[in-house]
């Protein structure tokens, strides 16, 4: 019993982001003719962007930053398109159908991470970066150790990510379209191929403004038809969910799914933190002109994604009386079985029970855009952090010429590409949540610990920048092994070592321990050089002077 | 060592040497670890009740009606912390920036 408890709860904590990784194979549905439709439209559309990109995009500058010329507004909604997955639609929709106020709970940990990298980070990473996150850590650093250990924080995160996207994508285009797994892991990779290779950042950034513009318009529309059906009024919704909902009352408060704190905490650390750790979302910041277009880009896309989980918020309870007591929406018409389609599939239904087929196509074709513009973001960060940082600057020390490091970030694209329709068919079957841990783990406690160091604290050294993100990595993989995503639900065991959903609790603070220790004791002569770059760079952080600018168009 | 490098590290050093950068700094760092800690201890307060004390949020927020505490607390959590992040860039963007430019054009 106790096991099985945990078991659930491990799924459904991990279940907004892993979402469409969860345990279910989905059954292939009907062909959707209008959703198909709809996002053929969106393919086209996007694709006369690429073309248009393409023709924009001259130097390595315009491939991985846009030139810095995007403006702040657009940078927002991008950074939103870049966040909002379909697992946020779908999977903290079907979390408040499911469990109610828990899922409210959970979506607040979502987005505490944004205000605080506004504080602390979005100008010290635009005045002090230029194409990755890594380019801030080594600034003052040791280029080759550090570079190396960045690119490989940024590739395992990505990696993680984009195979839970992958199987994601494959499970809900099966589902929404009625297009075969495999088929739909192809189209999605290459895809992403064309806009990636062709059109570069420039590419990426206009579909994730045309996805997150989708998203926004389809859910806000979801919400506003839902809501009509209660008069407009929360309190009418409120008891009317409480009259439909299995466990009645208690969906208007905190139940069972937070209540082990050590969980919570985890949890919430992991999430707040591994925000600030994840590459594709670092990268966002470099293609804006200069640090009050970085703060102006966080402010805008705070609100949006602020806004939006509230509207999702909306969809969950409003489901729970319009789906939740409606029979066509459950297998053999019994209300308290299983959903068509699974779990996560609530958003959808809602959609086809206030707006009709029609409107469902419509979302449907907007959670595909959704699909495809996260992993857009996902393989530039990745293929950047290959060609420069390991290539152009480990490897050619700097000599690579431009259109040499293009050549090689192509080349990188096509093998993350590969590697992603590759995991993605390998994966169908398997519960690939723990990715969802180990991704947001590793960042919170590998990427995100040596990144703030590097940018606050004056003693850091290479030595103990490297050894507390090795120490970061290492806790977090093993934990995440031990944890009962991968120890029970993929091994198999009885019970799991490690009894908590999340490392960071212990990883993250592990991390920086072992980053103060070991700098500290770090008496060497690089170290003491290293300590007094950090007065220039400090000037640049504060001042912006000597930071990158942007190129003209 | 070349010109530019030494002619940037003075400049560094000069800007250092400002009154004008300290108060940046100091207003800048002030201003972002505040609004940091509001932020997060707003959330983990709300995380410790969710907690410890479940049954404050699951208050009705009125006689008869099934609209708890809990719903304005939690949608205030994400619509205050944006209010945070509209205030430091509103400073951000009219305070240090004057400041900033002013300290770079002293340069010249």
């Amino acid at each position: 019993m106790m096991r099985l408890r945990t078991l659930g709860t491990a799924c459904l904590a991990l279940a907004p982001l892993g979402v469409l990784a969860a345990p279910f194979v989905a059954e292939k549905q009907p062909v959707n003719l209008h959703a198909i439709a709809m996002f053929f439209v969106f393919v086209m559309g996007t694709l006369a962007i690429t073309w248009w990109a393409a023709r924009q995009t001259k130097s390595t500058s315009d491939f991985y930053t846009a030139g810095g010329g995007i403006s702040g507004f657009q940078n927002g909604l991008a950074i939103a398109g870049d966040y909002m997955s379909a697992a946020t639609l779908l999977g903290l929709s079907s979390l408040v159908f499911a469990k109610g106020y828990d899922g409210f709970v959970y979506t607040v940990a979502f987005f505490v991470g944004w205000p605080i990298i506004t504080f602390l980070m979005a100008e010290r990473l635009r005045n002090l970066g230029r194409y990755t996150f890594a380019d801030i850590v080594s600034y003052r650093l040791d280029q080759t150790q550090i570079r190396t250990f960045a690119a490989f924080g940024s590739l395992t995160v990505v990696c993680c990510y984009l195979v839970v996207q992958m199987v994601g994508a494959g499970q809900l285009i099966k589902l929404l379209f009625g297009l075969d797994y495999t088929t739909a892991v192809i189209v999605v990779g290459v895809l992403m191929l064309v806009y990636v290779i062709f059109g570069g950042m420039i590419a990426t950034t206009w579909v994730q403004i045309i996805k997150a513009v989708l998203l926004l318009a389809g859910g806000t529309t979801l919400a506003l038809l839902a809501l009509a059906e209660f008069g407009f009024s929360l309190e009418t919704l409120a008891s009317r969910a409480v009259a439909s909902h299995a466990i009645g009352w208690s969906i208007m408060g905190p139940g069972s799914m937070l209540a082990d704190p050590i969980n919570a905490a985890s949890l919430s650390l992991g999430l707040v933190f591994g925000i600030a750790g994840l590459p594709h979302i670092l990268m966002r910041f470099f293609t804006v002109p200069n640090a009050r277009e970085a703060r102006k880009s966080v402010f805008y896309a705070t609100g949006f994604i602020g806004f939006f989980f509230l509207v999702v918020m909306v969809l969950g309870y409003s489901a729970i009386v319009i789906v939740g007591t409606d029979p066509q929406f459950f297998v053999d018409g019994n209300v308290k079985g299983a959903l068509i389609g699974g779990g996560n599939m609530v958003a959808m239904h809602l959609a086809k029970a206030v707006g009709g087929n029609l409107f469902l196509g419509f979302l449907s074709a907007v959670a595909f855009a959704t699909i495809l513009a996260v992993v857009s973001g996902l393989a530039l960060a990745g293929a950047s952090a290959i060609s420069h940082d390991l290539y152009a600057t480990v490897l050619k020390k700097g000599t690579a010429s431009q259109k040499e490091e293009m050549r090689v970030t192509r080349i990188a694209t096509v093998g993350l590409g590969l590697v992603a329709i590759g995991l993605g068919i390998l994966f169908e079957k398997q519960n690939v949540a723990f990715l969802v841990g180990l991704t947001f783990g590793i960042a919170a406690s590998t990427n995100f610990p040596v990144l703030i160091m590097a940018m606050y604290w004056r003693n850091l050294t290479t030595r103990g920048a490297l050894a507390g993100g090795f120490a970061g990595l290492a806790t977090a993989l093993v934990l995440v092994i031990l944890s009962p995503a991968v120890w029970v639900s993929v091994l198999g065991h009885a019970q799991a070592i490690y009894p908590y959903d999340h490392p960071a609790l212990f990883s993250m603070p592990l991390a920086f321990l072992v980053i103060v220790v070991v700098s500290r004791l770090d008496r060497s002569a690089r170290a003491e050089r290293e300590r007094a770059a950090f007065d220039d760079q400090f000037v640049r952080a504060q001042t912006g002077l000597g930071a990158a600018a942007a190129s003209s168009h | 060592m070349t010109h530019a490098e030494l002619s940037h590290a003075q400049r560094c050093d000069r800007i250092r040497a400002n009154p004008k950068f300290q108060r940046l700094v100091r207003s800048r760092s002030r201003l972002a670890w505040s609004l940091s800690a509001a932020v997060l201890g707003t959330y983990y307060l709300f995380m410790l009740v969710v907690a410890f004390q479940p049954a404050l949020l699951h208050a009705p927020l009125g006689e008869g009606r099934q609209l708890t505490v809990g719903i304005p607390v939690a949608a205030a959590v994400i619509v205050l912390s944006w209010l945070c992040t509209g205030w430091y860039v509103y400073r951000a963007n009219t305070r240090f920036d004057a400041l900033g430019a002013d300290l770079l054009a002293e340069l010249k």
